[in-house]
């Protein structure tokens, strides 16, 4: 057990874990026994959610080390297939109330419509890199948020109809129902993503970007991002392992989207645009790139700050906060001079990465 | 008729397409010289509008100044707000990795955003330079073009040709185009690499107020994210025409807006967006370096 955890990467897989689960039970009991006020116990769903959007970005720009601008357009194509799914199943079961299962298939649903719209993305855009690729996946995000805009879906006792017109186009039945409708997009979703499903559904991402770090793709990944010219000198296929990490963060992200769409009362395409995806990589940002209870963290804060009771007053400025907030960590983890004054000022993290130094050789912070 | 239709659709696109490419030279002087994408830029054009239109509207609380001042007021303005973000923003993380930049960059553009909903109210404010103009309209046979149409075009050539010769025949425009080249050597050779970047800053921020105003004349209801769509579009066209050269930002901007006004006047409205950055990705995958770039090969 002792040899298990003086791998450093091992380590800090299992705090993660522990401290997830940890919180979750907290949570969980503090809401069972009527702990949590309403607002709070309401915002459990969107913070799971958040949580995966972040660490599914994290596996981009943390571990890939590439930027991605479009994460909200996977949200956005994992929250639409899947709200739609629970809709067919609760019009083909008759209007009965969804329960797990129905869930479980929106959620897969979602991943996998998402995670081939990754590969569809992928493909191109990992042929570039930096800059571009951010413009890119900046573009993606567009077009995926401007083609869910003029998409009409509806569904009779003759099957799913499919318009990218308008309503009339569908020609649905007397007894048929309309599902999404363009712009003004899915209403009516009955809520059934619970606090226990986003539970397993974070964990579930844990373990899967763990598993491919700490694999040999994973860190074929990371050399990727660490020397181009070196990976490519040696023969490990870069485009193939960069598109392998894309497409899991795609996948995952789209688990992230059905999951809050099924826990909102109606989603809009317009939701997810570039103001979204760039909300995503605050959180990875401030949660530190790279590490995922960092991101998970983040998400969590930035996403209950601005509903607890004293911040109600701020409201107003969340967004302006956040903005300086997000220049001042840039500023101060990446310039030399303030560097080194904080090093002065706060020594022990200096210490603690001698330390760890120490500890063992090699090996990363996911 | 139907060519009249398509003639009318061109000299629009071309109008708006002038706009891109005023704010695409910002963009792609920025990125030749400090290898950034500022993102910040399209808030700058926000910014720019929301100063003329102060100065010069006549709604209490406005200044109601003459339009040529609200445009000197808003270049200088702006010019000094950029050199400032690149002061306090920009200049601290020169040797920080790209990502960090991107990202500061696209925090100061959320500053610029939220400060100006903070100051200036979400309600929608209508842009007092369209009634300078009067709309004034000339015709040439069946075909009317507005004066609006004319000014603009007529800006993004002068200013152009202003920034060819600036480039190319004044000290401070060798030693910018010194500074894409090479920042080490061009220190050696004595050229104060911080203040030319400044001095682009500058340059770029002005070019962003003037089209600021332009966009404003164009679509006259301002809001404070006015700047972030043609912002995008710009670098789209910045990178469509090859970034880092003058007439490439011209001529990306001119087709992405002539695209742009094709496929609203054609195919879809709401669709227009998807097929312009559908564009870009194209361009992009065929020639990364765009139309007129050159290609730079990696050294190891």
């Amino acid at each position: 057990m002792k040899k298990l955890f003086k791998k450093k990467s091992t380590r800090t897989s299992f705090i993660t874990y522990a401290v997830v689960v940890a919180v979750f039970l907290y949570l969980q009991i503090r809401n069972a026994t009527g702990g949590l006020s309403s607002t709070m116990a309401g915002q459990l769903v969107p913070i799971c959610a958040w949580s995966i959007m972040a660490l599914s970005l994290n596996l981009t720009v943390g571990v890939l080390g590439e930027l991605s601008l479009g994460h909200a357009g996977f949200m956005s194509i994992g929250a639409f297939t899947g709200a739609i799914t629970a809709a067919v199943i609760r019009f083909q079961s008759g209007g009965a109330a969804g329960g797990a299962l129905t869930l479980i298939a929106s959620v897969a649903v979602g991943a996998v419509f998402a995670g081939i719209a990754g590969v569809l993305i992928g493909i191109p855009v990992l042929r570039l890199k930096g800059d571009y690729l951010a413009i890119v996946t900046l573009a993606f995000g567009e077009i995926i948020r401007a083609l869910i805009n003029v998409f009409y879906v509806g569904i009779d006792k003759n099957g799913l109809h499919i318009s990218f017109l308008n309503t009339e186009n569908l020609s649905l039945d007397a007894g048929g129902k309309l599902i999404l409708n363009g712009a003004s997009g899915i209403s009516g979703i009955q809520k059934i993503s619970t606090f226990f499903a986003g539970f397993v559904l974070i964990m579930l991402c844990l373990i899967v970007i763990f598993n491919f770090v700490n694999s040999r793709s994973g860190r074929a990944v990371m050399a990727i991002r660490d020397n181009r010219i070196a990976v490519d000198s040696i023969g490990i296929p870069a485009t193939r392992y960069k598109l392998l990490a894309f497409v899991i963060s795609a996948t995952l992200a789209g688990m992230g989207g059905a999951l809050f769409a099924l826990g909102q009362n109606s989603i809009v395409a317009s939701k997810f645009d570039f103001n979204t995806s760039i909300l995503i990589l605050v959180f990875v940002v401030l949660g530190s790139q790279g590490n995922m209870l960092g991101s998970i963290i983040a998400a969590s804060v930035l996403t209950v700050l601005p509903e607890l009771p004293f911040m109600r007053g701020f409201k107003d400025y969340r967004m302006l906060i956040y903005a300086i907030i997000l220049i001042l960590v840039m500023i101060f983890k990446n310039n030399p001079t303030l560097k080194r004054f904080m090093q002065k000022l706060f020594p022990f993290a200096e210490l603690k990465k001698r330390f760890a130094k120490k500890a063992e050789g090699g090996g990363n912070d996911g | 008729m139907i060519f009249l239709g398509f003639l009318d659709n061109l000299i629009h696109g071309i109008s708006l397409g002038s706009i891109y490419a005023i704010i695409a030279l910002g963009y792609s002087m920025v990125y030749g010289i400090a290898k950034m994408l500022n993102f910040a830029h399209g808030d700058v054009i926000m910014v720019g509008a929301y100063i003329s239109y102060y100065a010069v509207s006549s709604v209490t609380g406005c200044f109601g100044l003459h339009p040529a001042l609200g445009l000197l007021l808003s270049v200088s303005i702006c010019t000094l707000l950029g050199v400032t973000i690149e002061f306090l923003a920009y200049r601290p993380l020169r040797k920080a990795p790209s990502l960090a930049v991107l990202i500061t960059a696209i925090g100061i553009s959320y500053f610029l955003q939220n400060a100006a909903q903070l100051i200036c109210g979400s309600s929608t404010k209508f842009f007092p330079y369209v009634e300078f103009f009067h709309n004034k309209l000339f015709t040439v046979g069946e075909l009317s073009v507005s004066l609006t149409t004319i000014v603009t075009i007529a800006a993004c050539i002068v200013i152009m040709i202003g920034l060819t010769l600036f480039t190319g025949k004044t000290k401070t425009g060798k030693a910018m185009r010194a500074c894409a080249e090479d920042k080490g050597a061009a220190q050696l050779m004595g050229i104060n690499v911080n203040k030319t970047i400044s001095i682009t800053f500058a340059i770029g921020s002005a070019l962003a107020a003037i089209a600021g105003i332009l966009f404003g004349c164009a679509y006259p209801s301002l809001s404070p994210t006015l700047g972030s769509m043609p912002g995008i579009k710009a670098f789209t066209a910045a990178v469509f025409g090859g970034i880092g050269s003058i007439p490439g930002a011209l001529l990306g901007g001119i087709l992405l807006g002539i695209i742009e006004n094709l496929a609203k006047g054609y195919i879809s409205t709401e669709l227009s967006d998807a097929i312009v950055f559908a564009v870009l990705i194209i361009v992009l995958l065929v020639k990364p370096t765009g139309l007129l770039g050159k290609k730079i090969h990696e050294k190891v």
